[in-house]
């Protein structure tokens, strides 16, 4: 056997030299896999860089050699390196005349470049000339192009086209084309929206392909405008039936279920249909309540559907019925032992306990296991059902395990949702103020800087307004009690910027309001935030605000001031500061120390902070001062447009955007000249006529180039729109200073600032800058979490349940043969057949070990299992591939039909080339990486 | 440009991408679904392969939450198949989808290892092609998805 296997190997590799790619490809391929460390590949990369820089030179590269180079190009920049130097050559191979080679161009250009370069110009016109092949492969790649390269302007040029392809005649190109306009439509909403009918026409396509694409186009469709689309409630209802039914090709089966994912495309449709629309709903009781019955749970498709299913009925109006059986699906997931079916269960709980919120109570276990579960993805799930069930009676518990947990994790992103998380739960729910400032404090301090600094600016504002009801006692109570517990975390070493502002708010609001703290306690305290954190300059133009309050009230209340020599000399300090913010504020703090009792008291009154202040943006309280001007001489103001000339802003605005498509390129070829018409225009215009006239009626037909030679002249004078960076400020920069949303500040409108004004602008941007990192803590708590080794070993006997024990055990599928045990140690390598010892006697159950473990149990793998055994006596032949092709059409047992097909001839001969290949390279799998060889599909 | 890919961004479009990485974190094949820039790829790529990579694959979910995605993988043999999808996509049919994925290019390629993927990382992309559009499943039959691939192999 094995010399009959070796002789085919040499017979297949002295007729194609491997993969009919050269040895240079090879060898690239060979050195990248067999690269140990991303340092080593990127050395292969580099120098495979200068390589090809220098090959891209020479001339006359012959095209099956371009070929070759491109995908070397994309090997580089799939590993992370600049092929800019040589994207120009793909766009020439995409001109190409045979296909694979312009394939091969497409698909390099649609990988390097993005819809915006500036090289996708020089690809349109392939395009369009490629949408009018006769050959439908040719179409079918340009349009594929299209749905990744053609931006907003360059639509317009094949958008005719590409309708007229609605109705070509191979399903192929009209599935494609439907897809491009789904592109257009994705891109710009207005340049297709008199095409939309053309989606429900292509929904009624006699190919299932081409309806199974068109229900993409109309999820979005019918995503944005619902009750456009109800009409075709029944529809998609009786297509759904159809499905279910088994009315498709076969060929649309997977797994023995009729075309899975056009089912769950359609169930997603129909929740959309369905939401809020109880007789919408109705239509679809009889076939959702069909799904239930007919799905296959004990497969991962099957359950696919059941789950996508669960979601439908929770966005429907359900009946009971449905509901039940939903619930049912749920807690067949639940009890499952697969993670995946659990984690769909949480989900799909956390989706009907909307509609009945006592479901969850009969899973309580289930859920309180899946909370506790290593499995962060499961967890997280689930205390996102906790997110949704939460309530007053049990929001303490809730809370409280979501801030242990957003404790204990790094994962920056994930930590910003779950704090917000915990901010809104609380603000909803709290039970009682104390406990809402715990928790508050408790964000604040773990997760200060991921925080929305609208949630510091809420928190200040709850404090200030207290919770709603007019008790001014327990408000009191509440600022005191928020007051202590900051006095106290405020020792603690580094806090998070943001809190600190809402530290130094709440003291300079509140410290002394009680009377219990004095104010050189509050402003010692207050001088130590600022002096702790020098560099953070709003933190310290919260403590300097604060410092002026604390002041302010106790000038207003008529005590005597003694400034703290320490905040004697932050306030030096900052009237010397580099930044103009924070020496403005010192500058105002020393102004107002030496003003009266009630002048002071009616800059910062005590409590304010609620106060609106109206501002007049009038200025109508100078109106008398003008009047006085103006009688005494004084020139009247002149408006700032009609100063500079600029009457016609709008004007300008409504011709730009009429004249957009002048500026834009054209696609279309120039016209053929026609030199008769020529004459006769030309003798026309050489009649003299009077030239107000003349500029109107000659110019207006051809307006295009004039009209924009005439704005080009003009265009240095728009100055509308632009923001002006020195100089009066422009509309612009006033709207936005006028939409900011009326503050509730202390005082005056001089400062406005005080609390939530001009400085909170500056902290959210630093904190956006700061994007989520993943930490080195992060991984060791990934390690120690889910600790990698002996996995191999439980999941291959975890695997083999599922199957029948007796057949496969036979003989051995021919390229495990060759392998011996003894891989190279790899650091990273777990669940590889190191751990020998249960299996190293049954090479099914090896194989049964690769397949993924969720699919373990049940019909779909024991299908798999009896073909695998069935094919087993024949691999030793060269019929490898037939087998597996069982498995989309499994229902058929004999293998011998399947040799004669066509489609599979090649693969026993490509098989042989492998292994042929492997020997010419040099890479056996006893070399370096012999899981390269490793079937993927056991 | 920057208005137009912030609401790109914000809407829902399915499948974001698609990597075949294998265990020592070298990708075998990427195709992206919205625009990233190298860099961002490469940062991304970094961080999900190590996610996934730290991740046991016995007792625990497939899906791992990463920034705004969720990961879908499912490893075969020694290759990792990870789907970037939107927030809201079913993720078993995902998973399914993947194994619809591998099970044509075993057709294709017969007993399909790594090291077919990489001298033909053409050809897989020629399927994933077939199948994903805009981010969209679009075609499921493996017979649809292999022909035109078949018919350019005989026009060779």
């Amino acid at each position: 056997m094995e010399q009959l296997k070796t002789i085919g190997r040499e017979l297949a590799m002295g007729s194609q030299g491997g993969f009919g790619q050269s040895k240079e490809f090879l060898d690239l391929v060979k050195s990248i896999g067999e690269a140990r460390s991303k340092a080593e590949e990127d050395r292969i990369v580099l120098s495979e860089i200068d390589i090809l820089k220098r090959k891209l030179l020479e001339p006359d590269i012959p095209k099956r050699k371009m070929k070759e180079y491109i995908i070397r190009l994309v090997y580089i920049e799939m590993l992370g390196h600049d092929a800019s130097f040589a994207y120009i050559h793909a766009v020439k191979m995409s001109h190409d005349d045979n296909l694979l080679l312009k394939r091969t161009g497409y698909l390099a250009v649609t990988l390097f470049l993005n819809e915006d370069h500036d090289l996708i110009i020089l690809i349109v016109n392939t395009i369009q000339k490629d949408l009018r092949s006769d050959n439908y492969l040719v179409v079918c790649a340009a349009l594929n192009a299209i749905c990744r390269l053609i931006n907003e302007e360059t639509i317009p040029a094949v958008l005719p086209q590409v309708v007229d392809l609605l109705n070509h005649h191979k399903e192929a190109v009209r599935k494609k084309a439907i897809m491009a306009l789904h592109r257009f439509h994705r891109k710009s909403p207005s340049s297709v929206s008199h095409l939309i009918s053309n989606f429900r026409k292509r929904l009624c396509d006699n190919d299932p392909g081409v309806m199974g694409a068109t229900l993409c186009p109309l999820f979005d469709l019918i995503t944005e405008d619902v009750a456009s689309y109800k009409d075709l409630v029944s529809s998609f209802v009786s297509i759904l039936k159809q499905v279910t039914e088994r009315r498709l090709p076969k060929s649309y089966d997977y797994h023995q279920m009729p075309a899975p994912f056009i089912q769950i495309k359609l169930l997603k449709i129909m929740a959309l249909l369905g939401s809020g629309d109880k007789s919408a709903s109705e239509i679809m009781y009889m076939v959702l309540g069909d799904l239930f019955k007919k799905c296959d749970s004990s497969t991962n498709i099957g359950n696919a559907i059941l789950y996508e299913c669960i979601r439908s009925i929770s966005c429907i109006i359900p009946s009971p019925k449905l509901l039940e059986a939903a619930a049912d699906a749920i807690s067949k997931f639940l009890k499952s032992d697969s993670h995946n079916l659990k984690y769909m269960g949480i989900d799909g709980l956390g989706r009907l306990i909307k509609i009945s919120p006592d479901i969850a109570e009969q899973h309580q276990l289930a859920v309180i296991d899946c909370l506790e579960d290593p499995d962060d993805t499961l967890k997280r799930k689930t205390f996102e059902l906790l997110y949704k069930m939460t309530k007053s009676s049990n929001v303490e518990v809730i809370v409280d395990r979501m801030i242990d947990y957003m404790i204990s994790i790094n994962d920056n992103h994930y930590k910003t949702e779950i704090a917000s998380r915990c901010v809104e739960l609380a603000e909803q729910f709290a039970p009682s103020n104390q406990w809402f400032i715990q928790i508050m404090n408790k964000v604040f301090e773990h997760a200060g800087d991921l925080v929305n600094i609208k949630v510091a600016h809420n928190l200040m504002r709850l404090i200030a307004e207290g919770f709603g009801e007019d008790d001014d006692d327990a408000d009191s109570k509440l600022r005191l009690s928020a007051v202590e517990s900051y006095l106290q975390i405020m020792s603690e070493p580094k806090l998070p910027s943001l809190f600190l502002q809402v530290i130094s708010w709440v003291l300079g609001e509140y410290g002394t309001a009680d009377g219990k703290y004095s104010a050189s306690y509050i402003s010692g305290k207050l001088c130590d935030v600022a002096d702790a954190y020098s560099s953070d300059e709003t933190v310290k133009g919260y403590a300097v605000s604060a410092l002026m309050k604390i002041y302010a009230f106790e000038i207003a209340s008529g005590r005597k001031v003694d400034v703290l020599p320490e905040c004697q000399s932050l306030i030096e300090e900052l009237l010397a500061s580099h930044s103009t913010d924070l020496q403005q504020r010192a500058y105002e703090l020393q102004a107002l120390l030496a003003l009266d009792a009630r002048a002071v008291e009616s800059i910062l009154p005590l409590d304010a902070s609620c106060e609106d202040i109206e501002v007049d943006k009038d200025l109508s309280f100078l109106n008398g001062y003008i009047q006085q001007a103006i009688e005494s001489g004084a020139q009247p103001y002149i408006s700032e447009r009609e100063r500079s000339g600029m009457l016609e802003t709008t004007d300008y605005h409504s011709q730009d955007h009429h004249e957009v498509p002048s500026h834009a390129l054209r696609f279309e070829a120039y016209e053929r000249p026609k030199p008769s018409s020529l004459r006769t225009q030309a003798s026309t215009e050489l009649v003299p006529l009077p030239e107000p006239s003349y500029y109107s009626e000659a110019h207006q037909p051809i307006s295009t180039s004039s009209v924009s030679e005439r704005e080009s002249s003009e265009i240095k004078l728009r100055l509308d729109g632009v923001k002006q960076k020195w100089g009066r400020p422009s509309y612009q920069s006033s709207t936005s200073a006028s939409s900011t949303p009326p503050q509730a500040a202390n005082g005056t409108s001089s400062h406005p600032d005080v609390g939530v004004g001009s400085s909170s602008l500056k902290p959210r941007s630093s904190y956006e800058s700061k994007k989520p990192e993943i930490y080195p803590e992060k991984q060791r708590l990934a390690a120690s979490l889910f600790g990698g080794s002996s996995s191999s070993r439980s999941d291959r006997k975890s695997s083999s349940g599922g199957h029948k024990p007796a057949k496969g055990t036979a003989s051995k599928p021919p390229k495990e043969n060759p392998i011996p045990v003894q891989p190279p140690p790899d650091l990273l390598d777990f669940g590889e057949p190191t751990a020998t010892s249960v299996t190293a006697t049954d090479p099914f159950k090896e194989l049964e070990g690769l397949m993924d473990s969720s699919s373990q149990d049940g019909g779909s793998t024991d299908v798999m299992g009896v073909l695998y055994s069935d094919a087993a006596p024949v691999t030793t032949t060269t019929s490898v591939d037939s087998l597996l092709s069982e498995l989309s059409d499994s229902s058929k047992g004999n293998p011998g039909t399947y040799q004669s097909q066509t489609s599979k001839g090649p693969n026993s001969q490509e098989a042989l080339e492998k292994d042929a290949l492997v020997r010419q390279m040099g890479v056996n799998p006893t070399s370096q990486n012999p899981t390269l060889f490793k079937d993927l599909l056991g | 440009k920057i208005e137009r890919s912030e609401r790109e961004r914000g809407r829902k479009m399915g499948i974001r991408f698609i990597l075949m990485v294998n265990k020592q974190g070298q990708t075998r094949l990427a195709q992206y679904y919205e625009w990233l820039t190298l860099e961002e790829r490469r940062a991304l790529e970094g961080e999900i392969v190590r996610k996934c990579l730290a991740r046991n694959d016995q007792q625990q979910c497939s899906f791992v939450e990463h920034r705004n995605y969720k990961i879908v993988y499912r490893r075969y043999a020694s290759l990792f198949f990870m789907v970037g999808v939107d927030d809201d996509e079913n993720e078993l049919a995902i998973l399914e989808f993947i194994h619809l994925l591998v099970e044509t290019m075993d057709k294709h390629f017969g007993n399909v290892c790594e090291l077919d993927i990489m001298f033909h990382l053409e050809k897989a992309h020629f399927m994933l092609e077939e199948m994903v559009m805009n981010g969209c499943i679009v075609e499921t039959s493996k017979a649809n998805i292999l022909s035109p691939i078949q018919l350019m192999d005989k026009a060779h």
